[in-house]
């Protein structure tokens, strides 16, 4: 049985459905911990119009699959998905989905947020935002990478 | 060595290139030796490429540090730090 589903997508994603897929047929199922990530309109002090998101097919998958299987090296987890659109986005479109279920909430709550830091370090997505003052690439966060240090 | 060459983000718009095949001198041993060769071509790959840029690179799709020894025929990608998510 498949237990780690992940899918890189232009369109959009509907969580309600998600999480009924993900938990169907599974009464081990106590705890679905989920995440999803936004497009804000604002960002470093510019008004954001719109983004692309650009990605490594291939390595993306590769480096997603590690990240979970970390994951599964620290937590005790049943299922878990990754739902990552590329290509273009508008201000309050969903970018991102992490769904994890275990059999209790600190597993699922923990890798979830794990799955999180590790993909905004690890995995290669780029995402170019649409200003007035002109297109730009969106530099790196120092807090991300303290958010990921933290789990080593 | 033959290698695979690929670009991403920034640094693709930055060249004009998605990638290519290419067939580095025997001196070429690590990634930093292939970010200095590639810098020796002038702009717009020193500027792109310059030492005191921040950049990542994979090795057939797993990223790696710059003192990573390159494999023939492999894939190598050099990229921008990642902000997905």
């Amino acid at each position: 049985m498949q237990n780690d589903f992940i899918r890189i997508q232009e369109q959009d994603f509907d969580l309600t459905a998600e999480v009924k897929a993900l938990r169907k047929d599974d009464p081990r199922v106590g705890a679905i911990v989920t995440f999803v990530g936004t497009v804000r309109d604002m960002n470093d002090g510019s008004q954001v119009k719109g983004m692309t998101l650009e990605h490594y097919p291939g390595m993306t998958e590769k480096s997603l699959e590690e990240i979970i299987q970390q994951a599964r090296g620290r937590w005790d987890l049943y299922k878990t998905l990754v739902i990552h659109r590329v290509g273009p986005l508008l201000p309050e479109d969903q970018i991102v989905l992490v769904a994890v279920t275990s059999a209790h909430r600190g597993e699922a709550f923990a890798a979830c947020e794990f799955i999180m830091d590790y993909l905004k370090t690890a995995a290669p997505f780029w995402k170019k935002e649409e200003t007035p003052e002109g297109s730009k690439w969106v530099d790196a966060r120092v807090t991300d990478d303290a958010a990921m240090a933290r789990w080593k | 060595m033959k290698l695979e060459l690929r670009f991403f983000a920034s640094l693709r718009e930055g060249l004009g290139l998605s990638g290519e095949t290419i067939t580095a001198p025997a001196e070429v041993k690590t990634i930093a030796d292939l970010r200095d060769h590639l810098v020796q071509r002038g702009n717009p790959w020193a500027e792109v490429l310059a030492s005191g840029k921040v950049i990542r690179c994979a090795l057939n799709q797993v990223m790696v540090s710059d003192s990573t020894a390159l494999v023939e025929g492999a894939e190598v990608a050099f990229f921008p730090p990642v902000t997905g998510g």
